[in-house]
């Protein structure tokens, strides 16, 4: 089966910039009922973005008119706590294409990778520089280039590479998948279960 | 060079390693759960796959389960719904369902090592971040997404990269009152919510050693809460005592042969860690979280750290962090009145600590201000505990017995703590919302949690076991 193909983008972003983002807030636990990928996007951040009467935050940056792009920018540990892929699926849904950060959760930047949405990790001062850029110019435009491993605040030129595991970044460059690739190997499993 | 028990046990589960790939890691026992399956069934049927290995795969219901009155149909209709796929899904595709009214169900964690599923130098996995918890055996567990649930459904095997590995030493001999609970919350206090992350923690020294299992599980289970891959204990004569004769555990011939395996799973003297931590249990006090996660943590007597205390750009988060708590600066949180007490979730609900639990209230009752939920984590805790009386106690008290879930862990079922209360609670997160819209909690032991259901207000156990002492 093949998943999202991710090679470049080039967006205004949307920043969010507190540290610990965990998994619970990307989307709330009695949002996980539902038993398909779909409509996520519609909770994301619920707690954050709607107030008890469903109203929306208005200083919640997801409310604000001035900030939208296919790229979140958030605080150091985004995704920390549980290990529901309704997060990435969340944040996918809304219509992100990557989330950057100067540090992710392991098992949110697995869940990401396999979802076609890209985790970006990038240093403490250059994530201040995209913040920076962006509550300059709430239009700044940043490019990610999976192809090349980098990441670009267009008004400035500032650029910094990122790293991506080369068999996951030939994933979302081809659109692979890791159960067709496992399933390739089937004849070792067999072999490695009789040799137990 | 020597090698660390992580890299024994991995080594044994490498169905094949490429370069520039990661690593097919076999997969002993895959445990799944209500919520993050049926995304993973569905793909299986996109692709016309069966479940590889049904016999290693073990289904309960326990997220979403109401802890009152099991026998009748689940009220909420999405939990019910979500629950019944379970069950369908477990059927079509032949897998073992330790549902709602089998006497083997329970909270995931707690029934995996119960059963004698879990054991030393496997492998488990499940869409559950506290699958870290079975690592307290000597075996490699870990939480995965549904992709992965999937994954390890068609081909009983998971892609992973290695992690790095962490030794974390404890040693020396605890205070009264403080328990494996405590020690988790000061390591993670230190660690912070993200030093964990990108390892394997491997705990040892003589503290770690002195732990019942029970103990050593809850250690384990809060390993992702400072980001940690997984976290593991080297088995020894309290691990292979805990899994004999279990339901599932080998019997026999089998059994010997396990245990001379089970015998050679140690980190040797000359193994390599990536990094190191040394921890003194003298210096460990019964712990008590103030804020929005779980590394948030102070010893019960200190004070709520002063937002100056921390860089510049960590200072909004802090600030957000206290406002939510409706906590300020140097606040004291002794003596602060609560409104509820949960004991449960899968780092607090097994035998011994209900035990603990009860030891502690007999003769004793609730404050009038506190609402204290008591929710085991198996069917097989609630019947042994009701086999013991403590069901008794624990009425007596105030501290109604439930039934076995995840409860109030994550507020998927009816037992939400209400917007603005505090809790002091037995489980392992304080997240924003964690236990019901806008609700309030302090993470602590089971001791803390039942003497702050006594007094009403967050206490120090050490000053009820000094006035014990005195009145013996």
């Amino acid at each position: 089966m093949s998943t999202k193909i991710f090679k470049h983008i080039q967006t205004s972003v949307v920043p969010l910039p507190i540290e610990n983002i965990d998994t619970d807030q990307i989307i709330p636990a009695r949002f996980l009922k539902a038993t398909t990928r779909e409509g996520f996007g519609n909770n994301l951040f619920r707690d954050w973005r709607f107030d008890e009467n469903d109203n929306p935050k208005q200083d919640f940056v997801l409310n604000n008119p001035n900030y939208s792009g296919k790229i979140l920018v958030a605080g150091k540990n985004f995704g920390c706590g549980s290990s529901r892929e309704h997060a990435a699926w969340a944040i996918a849904d809304y219509g992100f294409d990557a989330v950057v950060s100067s540090f992710f959760a392991d098992i949110f930047k697995g869940n990401a990778l396999n979802n076609g949405l890209l985790p970006v990790q990038v240093s403490d001062e250059f994530l201040k520089k995209i913040f920076d850029a962006v509550f300059e110019d709430e239009h700044a435009v940043v490019e990610i280039d999976l192809v090349d491993q980098f990441i670009k605040i267009v008004a400035t030129g500032e650029t910094e590479s990122f790293e991506v595991n080369p068999y996951k970044k030939a994933c979302m460059t081809n659109g692979y998948d890791d159960i067709d690739y496992i399933l390739s190997k089937k004849e070792l499993i067999a072999e490695f279960e009789t040799s137990k | 060079m020597g090698q660390t028990l992580f890299d024994k046990i991995w080594d044994a589960h490498v169905v094949s390693s490429n370069e520039g790939f990661p690593d097919i890691l076999y997969i002993d026992t895959h445990f799944i759960h209500e919520v993050t399956s049926p995304q993973a069934f569905d793909g299986l049927r996109a692709r016309g796959l069966p479940v590889f290995r049904p016999k290693q795969t073990v289904a309960t219901a326990d997220h979403n389960v109401p802890t009152w009155n099991q026998h009748l149909p689940i009220k909420e209709e999405l939990s019910r719904y979500q629950v019944d796929m379970l069950t369908k899904n477990c059927a079509e595709f032949g897998i073992e369902l330790y549902g709602l009214g089998h006497p083997f169900q329970g909270i995931v964690h707690v029934i995996g090592p119960e059963l004698g599923i879990t054991r030393p130098g496997g492998t488990y996995v499940c869409g559950d971040s506290h699958t870290s918890t079975h690592g307290a055996f000597g075996a490699i567990a870990f939480g995965i997404g549904t992709s992965q649930v999937e994954q390890v459904m068609a081909t009983q095997c998971l892609l992973q990269q290695r992690p790095k590995r962490m030794k974390i030493e404890v040693n020396g001999q605890l205070q009264k009152g403080v328990g494996a609970k405590d020690i988790i919350l000061y390591i993670i206090s230190k660690t912070s919510a993200a030093g964990g992350t990108g390892y394997a923690v491997e705990y040892s020294g003589d503290t770690i050693r002195s732990l019942s299992m029970e103990g050593r599980m809850t250690i384990c289970n809060m390993s992702i809460e400072m980001g940690a891959r997984c976290g593991l204990i080297a088995p020894d004569e309290t691990t292979i005592n805990y899994v004999k004769g279990r339901e599932f555990a080998p019997k026999g011939e089998e059994w010997d042969k396990a245990v001379a395996y089970w015998q050679t799973l140690y980190s040797d003297e000359d193994a390599d860690f990536d990094a190191v931590l040394y921890f003194n249990a003298e210096d460990i006090e019964p712990m008590i979280t103030y804020g929005t996660n779980p590394g948030m943590g102070i010893g019960v007597t200190q004070h709520v750290p002063e937002t100056l205390s921390f860089e510049e750009k960590e200072q909004g988060s802090y600030k957000k962090a206290l406002a939510y708590m409706g906590l300020h600066d140097d606040e004291q949180l002794l003596g602060k009145p609560i409104d509820y007490v949960f004991i449960g979730s899968c780092t607090n609900s097994r035998i011994e600590d209900l035990r603990q639990v009860a030891e502690f209230v007999k003769g004793k009752h609730k404050a009038d201000n506190v609402t204290v939920w008591v929710v085991p984590g198996s069917k097989q805790v609630q019947e042994q505990a009701i086999r013991e009386g403590l069901d008794k106690i624990f009425d007596a008290a105030g501290f109604p017995l439930r039934e076995p879930g995840c409860s109030a862990c994550l507020g998927m079922n009816e037992d939400k703590i209400p917007a603005g209360k505090y809790c002091v609670s037995t489980s392992n997160r304080n997240f924003e919302g964690r236990q019901g819209p806008n609700s309030r909690t302090f993470l602590a032991s089971p001791l803390t949690a039942a003497a702050s259901a006594i007094t009403g207000k967050v206490t120090d156990i050490r000053e009820f076991l000094k006035e014990a002492e005195l009145v013996s």
